[in-house]
C-alpha cells in the first residue's frame, strides 16, 4: 500500500490550496468584517506553505509502497 | 466545558470553510475504504498487522492523546492556572515515555499480546485481567461519549451547528472507517490529525505572540505566579495551580504519568503495531520529542489570551456560564480573533479531527479489548480468527453507539466533564502499580496483583467520593493547607496507587508464588536482556533517550 506520509501530502495539498484561494479571493473582494492581521495576508502565506510542504510528502513519497 | 446557558460566540464559515471541512470528510472515508482490502486477519484489524515503523507508531502513540478536549482543555488551563500546565507536556510525560520505550516495552512486546490485559494474564491470572478489561472498557466508553458530547457541544457553541446532527455525523464517520479497517484506520487518521493540529492551530500562538509584541512580551504581560515551572512550588499560594512541588513530582510526575504513559491501552497500542522490538521501543521515545514541542499551541496560546485578557484595550473576554468563566473558550476564541475565510476551515477541521481521531482511537481500544480480554476470554474460548475480525468490527458498531449513549448522558448531566481526570485516577493509577510490581518483582503472586487493584480502584473512587461531598478536608489529602482541584487530582492519584502498591506487596508475602519457568519472558531478571545487541549505541533507543531527558532538563532550567 502507499505510505501514509503519501496522503499526508496529498491532504495538505488539497487544503492548502483552498486556504491559498480563499486568501486571493478575499484581496479582490474583501470581506466586510476586518480581522487583525488581515493585511499580512496570513491564508495566503500559509496556504502556499501547505502547498510546498504537500508537495514533498507526495514526492518522496510518490514511488514508495510499503506491507 | 460548554454547558447550558452558555453564550454563544458564532464564528460564521465562508464557502471556503465548509470546503475544507467537506475535503477532510471525504478524505477520511476514502482512506478507510482504501486500508480495507489490505485488512484481511483479525491481527490486521486489531494491532494493525505488526507492521508499521517506528515513526508511523511513534506519531499515532502522540496523537492517540492529543485530542481536540486536550487541546481545548489544556489551553483553558494554561489560562486559568498559567505555565504550571506545562508541567503536563513535560515532568509529566516524559520520564514515563521513557521508561515505557527503555524498561516496560520488552516485556510486553516480547509477549505477543494484543492488549495490555493480555499482559495481566500472562502474568498473573485470568480475573486479573479480566478486572482491568472491565475497568478500561468502562473508562474507555465514558470518556469516548463525554468527548462526543464535548464537540457537539462546542460545534453548537462556536458554529451554531445543531447539536444531534453534529454528533450523528460524526460518530457515523469514525464507525464507518474503523468498521472498514480497525487500528490500520485509526493510526492513519491519527497521523493526518497530528498534521492538521500543528498546521491548522500553529498560526494561532505565533499571531497572538505577533500582536503582543514578542515572547518576552508575552511573559512579561501576566502574573508572576502564572510564568514560572518551579520557582513558586515551594509555597502552594504562590503559584496559579496552588500546588507544591512534591505534589507536581509525585502525583503528575509519577503516578498519574506513568499510570497513563505506561498501562493506558489506547496509547500503548500503538506501540504494539510496530513491526520489531527496536521500533515499538522507539514508539514513545519519538513521540516524546514530539509531546515537550506541543505546549507552543496549548500553552503559549493560553498565555497569549491571559496577556490580552489582563489588557482592557484589547478586548479580548472569555465566555461565561452562567457567571463562571468559561477556560474552554479560549482556544475557539482566539481562532476567531486571528484567523481569516479559509484558515477558520483548517482551524475547524484541526479540531474536528481532534475529536474524531480521538473517538477513533477509544473505539479501537475499546474493541481489542471487548473482543480478546473479554469475549474470548469469559463468552466464546474457541472463537475462529474469521469469527473474532467480525466480533471487532461489531464491536466498533456497538463501541459507537454506546458512547453516543454516554455522550447524551452527558448533555442532561454535564459535570461529567469534570470526572474526566477522576476516571483516569480510578483505573491506571492503581494499574501502574499492579504493572510496576509485575515486570521487576519476581515473587509477586496472582492473589496480590488482584486484591491490590481492588483496594488501589476502591480507594481512589471512595477518595473521590470523599472529596466531592466534602466528608472530609482536601487539605488532607494534598498534605498542605491549600490546594486547588487539580492538587487533589494529582494527591489522590497517589494515594491510590501507594495503596494498590502497598496491598499487592504485603498480600503477595503470604499468597502462592508461580514458578519461575512460567514468568521467563514476562519479568525482568527471568528475561534475556540481548535486545539491542546488534544496534550501534547512537542508533539504540537508549541514545534517544538520552536526548530526549537533556532536552527536558534544559525546558525545565530555561522557564525555572
Amino acid at each position: 500500500m502507499k505510505p501514509i506520509w503519501y496522503f499526508v501530502g496529498l491532504l495538505l495539498l488539497f487544503i492548502g490550496s483552498v486556504v491559498t484561494i480563499s486568501g486571493l479571493y478575499s484581496l479582490i473582494s474583501p470581506p466586510a468584517q476586518q480581522k487583525i492581521f488581515t493585511n499580512l495576508h496570513p491564508d495566503i502565506w500559509w496556504g502556499l506553505f501547505m502547498v510546498v510542504a504537500g508537495l514533498i510528502f507526495l514526492l518522496v513519497n510518490r514511488k514508495k509502497t510499503v506491507q | 466545558m460548554f454547558q447550558k446557558g452558555t453564550l454563544m460566540a458564532t464564528i460564521g464559515l465562508s464557502f471556503f470553510d465548509w470546503l475544507i471541512i467537506i475535503i477532510y470528510f471525504a478524505f477520511i472515508l476514502g482512506l478507510g475504504y482504501y486500508l480495507k482490502r489490505f485488512t484481511k486477519s483479525q491481527e490486521d484489524f486489531f494491532i494493525a498487522g505488526r507492521k508499521n515503523s517506528a515513526w508511523v507508531a511513534g506519531i499515532a502513540f502522540l496523537s492517540a492523546n492529543l485530542g481536540a478536549l486536550e487541546l481545548l482543555g489544556m489551553t483553558g488551563n494554561t489560562f486559568k492556572y498559567g505555565m504550571y500546565v506545562a508541567h503536563f507536556y513535560w515532568i509529566g510525560a516524559i520520564p514515563a515515555m521513557l521508561f515505557l520505550g527503555i524498561y516496560m516495552m520488552p516485556f510486553y512486546y516480547s509477549s505477543r499480546i494484543h492488549s495490555v490485559p493480555g499482559y495481566l494474564k500472562l502474568r498473573f491470572d485470568e480475573r486479573t485481567r479480566v478486572l482491568n478489561a472491565i475497568a478500561f472498557a468502562i473508562m474507555t466508553l465514558l470518556v469516548s461519549g463525554i468527548n462526543l458530547y464535548a464537540m457537539a457541544l462546542v460545534l453548537h457553541t462556536f458554529l451554531g451547528w445543531n447539536w444531534d446532527v453534529s454528533m450523528w455525523i460524526s460518530a457515523a464517520t469514525v464507525a464507518v472507517y474503523v468498521t472498514m479497517s480497525g487500528l490500520l484506520s485509526a493510526i492513519f487518521t491519527e497521523i493526518i490529525q497530528f498534521f492538521l493540529i500543528w498546521f491548522g492551530l500553529f498560526l494561532v500562538s505565533f499571531l497572538g505572540i505577533v500582536e503582543i509584541g514578542g515572547i518576552k512580551e508575552v511573559f512579561a504581560r501576566i502574573p508572576h505566579s502564572f510564568s514560572t515551572l518551579w520557582s513558586t512550588s515551594a509555597d502552594p499560594t504562590q503559584n496559579g495551580m496552588v500546588i507544591t512541588w512534591a505534589g507536581i513530582v509525585f502525583g503528575l510526575g509519577f503516578v498519574l504519568s506513568f499510570g497513563y504513559w505506561t498501562t493506558d491501552f489506547l496509547v500503548v497500542q500503538r506501540a504494539f503495531s510496530a513491526k520489531d522490538l527496536r521500533s515499538a521501543r522507539m514508539t514513545p521515545i519519538i513521540a516524546s520529542f514530539f509531546k515537550m514541542a506541543v505546549p507552543f499551541l496549548v500553552i503559549m496560546s493560553g498565555l497569549v489570551a491571559l496577556a490580552l485578557a489582563n489588557d482592557p484595550k484589547s478586548g479580548f473576554v472569555l465566555l461565561q456560564d452562567g457567571g463562571q468563566v468559561n477556560y474552554d473558550s479560549t482556544l475557539p476564541l482566539l481562532i476567531q480573533r486571528y484567523y481569516p475565510s479559509g484558515l477558520i476551515g483548517l482551524g475547524i477541521t484541526a479540531l474536528l479531527a481532534g475529536f474524531m481521531a480521538g473517538q477513533a482511537g477509544n473505539v479501537s481500544a475499546f474493541n481489542t479489548v471487548w473482543t480478546y480480554d473479554i469475549y474470548r476470554s469469559l463468552i466464546n474460548k474457541n472463537a475462529s480468527d474469521e469469527h473474532l475480525l467480525w466480533m471487532g468490527r461489531v464491536a466498533t458498531v456497538v463501541g459507537i453507539i454506546l458512547s453516543v449513549g454516554t455522550a447524551y448522558w452527558a448533555k442532561t448531566f454535564p459535570s461529567i466533564m469534570d470526572y474526566m481526570q477522576a476516571i483516569f485516577s480510578w483505573v491506571n493509577a492503581p494499574l501502574f502499580a499492579t504493572m510496576l510490581l509485575g515486570m521487576f518483582v519476581v515473587w509477586i503472586t496472582p492473589a496480590g496483583a488482584f486484591w491490590g487493584l481492588i483496594c488501589g480502584m476502591g480507594s481512589s473512587f471512595l477518595l473521590f467520593l470523599a472529596v466531592k461531598f466534602q466528608w472530609f478536608d482536601p487539605v488532607a489529602l494534598t498534605l498542605s493547607s491549600t490546594a486547588s482541584d487539580m492538587a487533589a487530582n494529582f494527591w489522590r492519584a497517589w494515594w491510590a496507587w501507594l495503596i494498590c502498591f502497598v496491598v499487592t506487596i504485603v498480600i503477595s508475602l503470604f499468597t502462592n508464588k508461580r514458578p519461575k519457568e512460567e514468568l521467563v519472558g514476562l519479568v525482568k531478571g527471568l528475561t534475556e536482556e540481548n535486545i539491542t545487541d546488534h544496534v550501534p549505541f547512537i542508533k539504540s533507543p537508549g541514545f534517544y533517550a538520552i536526548i530526549s531527558i537533556i532536552i527536558l532538563i534544559i525546558l525545565n532550567i530555561y522557564y525555572w
